[in-house]
């Protein structure tokens, strides 16, 4: 009989489950549950872009693309992210596509650590950057952020995590789960600390599109910082495009050579029809994009409201589609807060703790959902709020 | 684009602090603005969307194609607004192409309706011809889709 113990990678072993699972498998067993817990649009893909997939197939294009992708396809997301962002990237050397930003997460980071590297990464965020750093044999430095700060990562608290070993920074904004974002002059802050340094900076900007009242920033676009930046952006989030698996990355090519191999390796290219609609959605998905942000906009205004009328503090998100509203003050930590409200009132919102320790006190409400029903989770959070206040 | 024409457009339901929130505008400024809409016409009235195929109700409706002569000076609008008085008529368009007014009627039977051509509209002054289609089905009216599950096919990622 096989040991298994003995047998499985160490660091694997070691790598911690994402905390939310438990959650979500309560969430499954209660009928008739009102969720805002899904992290993805509640929009189809727009018929045209699903359309130009469909025709790709009848085309017979089953095979392999070149490893970055399509030319194209490259071509079209280098004169997206200038047109969008001013950013200038090199179509046939600095651009990777990859299955959603998650994997150019990964091989950007594989592709510029080493071990005992340390990854400065900004808290509530996103679950994977911890565990894909250690995977890649670094440490991440987790470095809180505050609402007193609107969730920003500020220049001090990075001064003060910076070390020998600081290898990379990571630059989640606008930010998942708190919505919140960085303007330009908020970004020079952040340029200044590390300009002087080696510290490469992995800006995760999956929710650029989504950003309310002001433009979106690329860290790229900041001046001096494009050559020690890697953009990682994707159609997930933007078009709608989740289960598409389409991402991308963007850096100077020393770094996408590095990148390419482990791509190359592992992955070979990103699925050939979703590289198809993604082209689709480069050429003629502006307007798309305009509605679906500027209906997001109108349920985020709709759900702040709601949240402070019924006494529950929120911060003004800015960006993405989440809001962070403070739960504390109940005698409830964040996870009986939200079992709770998933079982009283048949509600699901996500315990901030899901994104960490620093997320106590906070829960995640996902405003990808239909006016209707964020009315109806509205007056049910009101009721639950009233028993226990 | 009207904002708050197309909120109440889609959703008629929603209260006047509701849409205040979602047009960056008082609860009182959308009262009077709605008010004002009324007036003026732009909204002419709030229904409700019935499948009426999952009530007991017997319902038919058919959709009528009509030529018409047109009249000096008043060109269909005469006749158009004749059919208008019909209660049965749910609506009543000038199309371009082959024919020139559509017509969508409701009836319990397709007796009823079949009888409401015959008698009323074929014999009527100006019209020239009849085509009917009774409807079989209704997939999407006003941007609805009908018989459609409302699931959310998400699943729960973070």
């Amino acid at each position: 009989m096989i040991n298994y113990d003995d047998i499985l990678s160490d660091r694997c072993v070691k790598l911690k489950p994402s905390g939310i699972r438990k959650f979500f498998d309560i969430l499954d067993e209660v009928k008739g549950v009102i969720s805002l817990t899904v992290g993805q649009p509640d929009f189809v893909t727009p018929w045209h872009i699903r359309e130009k997939a469909i025709a790709s197939l009848e085309d017979g294009e089953t095979y392999y693309t070149s490893n970055d992708g399509i030319l194209e396809l490259r071509q079209e997301i280098s004169k997206y992210l200038n047109r969008k962002f001013g950013l200038e990237y090199d179509a046939r050397k600095e651009i990777i596509v990859t299955v959603g930003g998650s994997e150019a997460i990964d091989i950007a980071m594989r592709a510029v650590l080493d071990p005992g590297d340390e990854v400065i990464i900004p808290v509530p965020s996103f679950v994977c950057y911890g565990p894909i750093a250690e995977l890649a044999s670094a440490k991440p430095v987790f470095v809180n952020t505050f609402e007193k700060d609107k969730f920003k990562l500020t220049p001090e608290s990075l001064r003060n995590a910076i070390t020998s070993k600081t290898k990379l920074l990571v630059l989640p904004f606008p930010n998942n789960p708190t919505g919140a974002i960085m303007t330009e002059s908020e970004l020079t802050g952040i340029a200044e600390v590390i300009r002087d340094t080696n510290i490469i900076v992995l800006s995760d900007e999956i929710y650029a599109e989504m950003t309310y009242g002001r433009k979106h920033v690329s860290f790229a676009s900041i001046p001096g910082m494009r050559e020690r930046t890697i953009t990682v952006n994707g159609f997930s989030k933007a078009y709608a495009m989740t289960g598409w698996r389409m991402g991308y990355a963007a850096a100077p090519h020393e770094i996408t050579e590095q990148m390419h191999k482990i791509h190359q390796y592992a992955i070979m290219c990103a699925p050939t029809t979703s590289q198809f609609a993604a082209i689709e959605a480069l050429k003629n998905g502006d307007n798309d994009i305009a509605d679906m942000t500027a209906e997001y906009n109108r349920r985020r205004k709709l759900i702040v409201h709601g949240l402070r009328k019924i006494g529950l503090p929120c911060f003004e998100p800015e960006g993405a589609f989440y809001v962070y509203p403070n739960i504390g003050g109940f005698g409830m930590t964040s996870n009986e807060f939200c079992e709770k409200l998933l079982h009283e009132e048949k509600v699901a919102i996500v315990p901030g703790t899901a994104f960490g320790d620093c997320g106590e006190g906070f829960a995640r409400i996902s405003y990808a959902y239909s006016v209707n029903h964020i009315n109806i989770a509205l007056d049910k959070i009101e009721k639950f709020v009233r028993k226990y206040r | 684009m009207d904002t708050l024409l197309k909120l109440m457009e889609t959703n008629a339901h929603l209260t006047p602090s509701q849409l205040a929130v979602m047009c960056d505008m008082k609860a009182e400024e959308i009262e009077s603005k709605i008010k004002e809409y009324e007036e003026k016409g732009v909204i002419l009235g709030y229904k409700t969307l019935v499948d009426w195929d999952k009530t007991d109700r017997e319902y038919v409706s058919a959709m009528i194609e009509l030529k018409v002569s047109p009249q000096k000076d008043l060109g269909f609008d005469r006749i158009a607004d004749r059919i208008c008085m019909y209660p049965e008529v749910q609506s009543v368009q000038l199309m371009s192409g082959g024919f020139d007014l559509l017509v969508l009627i409701e009836g319990k039977t397709m007796r009823e309706v079949s009888n409401f051509v015959f008698n009323r509209l074929a014999p009527m002054d100006g019209v020239v011809s009849t085509a009917t289609h009774f409807v079989l089905k209704k997939y999407k009216d006003k941007g609805v889709t009908y018989n459609s599950e409302e699931e959310d096919k998400r699943g729960n990622i973070l």
